[in-house]
């Protein structure tokens, strides 16, 4: 009898738990599904980097950071779908540098796109990740050593990395990471659905879902 | 068969709810945390270190039945939790001024995430549930010490 209590009561209160965070995050879905209507421009800005075909039919906006771990793991998965799928994704990167001094990074990497190096840049600067930003141990003087290899021009990064257009687009970006209540990096939506669990086989789901949904065979 | 006299029904239905009122605790507080992504202060984490423990604490002391042991071993918990609580009530309400907490990187503990009816701060709600179990193990101390 006091068993079945205490075990009932646990199962109530997990059930509890899980509902309530369905309905909680499904509530969200709706909200940004909302806002993707009404304010597709809260997702890709005009001047936000895309890679893919313009008519690709579905828009996966990522927010990230050039010296995030987990953006690292997350950029061959996330080519590899693009390649699997061929005209039909449009990778959006947004900016989303919550760690103290990561906005540098940002700068050296849209200094490096006035040079037409920006998604080269960016694969060097993910790959070469553990020279530079260690544990968050941020040394942006081993990047400039490990940067040639991107093809850019370093002494023209250092001068136009302080252009104001350039800190003008992250506080843009930073603008819409606090009204899409983007808490980590990378923080994914695919045609302005969040990715409700994150994880990349969570992710392959969202972006296969909205790929059976606009492009039926 | 033993027959369960009525005091210690009585005592296992008060550790029993303050399972449940722990064990509900543990489970907002996680929902904050993991589902609406509220990131806890350092004030949290200590109030979290002495409340989750006690979910196992009082579940050991219900079984097979009504262990007096339990409150011994509960209550330097959540007084303990209840005097943190206490502490960042008042950090939070501004009674004690914020230069002194000791949280200057990551979260404030003074972070405003909800207020529930306006004034409910999630500070307070821990206080309310420590201040509810201190008074719960209060009473089964006495009825046990007769």
């Amino acid at each position: 009898m006091k068993y079945a209590l205490v075990g009932v009561t646990c199962l109530v209160l997990i059930l509890a738990f899980v509902l309530g965070s369905n309905y909680y995050k499904d509530q969200q879905a709706q909200k940004y599904g909302f806002m993707a209507a009404e304010n597709a421009k809260l997702f890709v800005r005009d001047h936000s980097p895309t890679l893919g075909s313009d008519d690709a039919k579905v828009y996966l906006v990522e927010f990230m950071d050039p010296a995030c771990e987990t953006c690292a793991v997350f950029a061959p998965f996330v080519k590899k779908i693009m390649a699997d799928n061929p005209g039909k994704i449009k990778l959006v990167l947004r900016y989303a540098p919550f760690h103290d001094g990561a906005d540098n990074f940002v700068k050296i990497l849209e200094a490096a796109r006035m040079q037409g190096k920006y998604w080269e840049t960016l694969d060097v600067m993910f790959k070469t990740q553990n020279i530079w930003a260690s544990h968050h141990n941020y040394q942006p003087e081993r990047l400039w050593e490990v940067l040639p290899g991107a093809g850019v021009d370093i002494e023209q990064i250092k001068k136009d990395m302080h252009d104001p257009a350039i800190a003008k687009i992250i506080e843009q970006d930073m603008a819409d990471v606090k009204t899409l209540n983007v808490q980590k990096t990378p923080g994914y939506f695919v045609n302005g659905k969040p990715l409700k669990t994150f994880g990349q086989k969570q992710l392959y789901q969202l972006i296969q879902s909205e790929l059976d949904a606009k492009y039926r065979k | 068969m033993i027959q369960p006299d009525k005091t210690t029904n009585t005592n296992w239905t008060l550790l029993f709810l303050c399972w449940l009122l722990v064990s509900v605790s543990a489970m907002i507080s996680i929902f904050f945390s993991s589902v609406l992504d509220y990131v806890p202060c350092v004030l949290c984490w200590y109030q979290r270190i002495f409340l989750f423990p006690l979910i196992f604490i009082f579940a050991a002391g219900l079984f097979p039945t009504f262990d007096r042991s339990v409150i011994k071993y509960a209550l330097p918990l959540t007084i303990a939790g209840g005097l943190t609580a206490l502490y960042h009530t008042l950090l939070y309400a501004g009674i004690i001024p914020e230069n002194i907490q000791p949280c200057s990187q990551g979260v404030s503990c003074t972070e405003k995430y909800i207020e529930l009816f306006g004034f409910v701060s999630i500070p307070m709600m821990s206080f309310f549930a420590f201040s509810a179990l201190v008074t719960l193990l209060i009473i089964l101390k006495r009825r046990t010490s007769k």
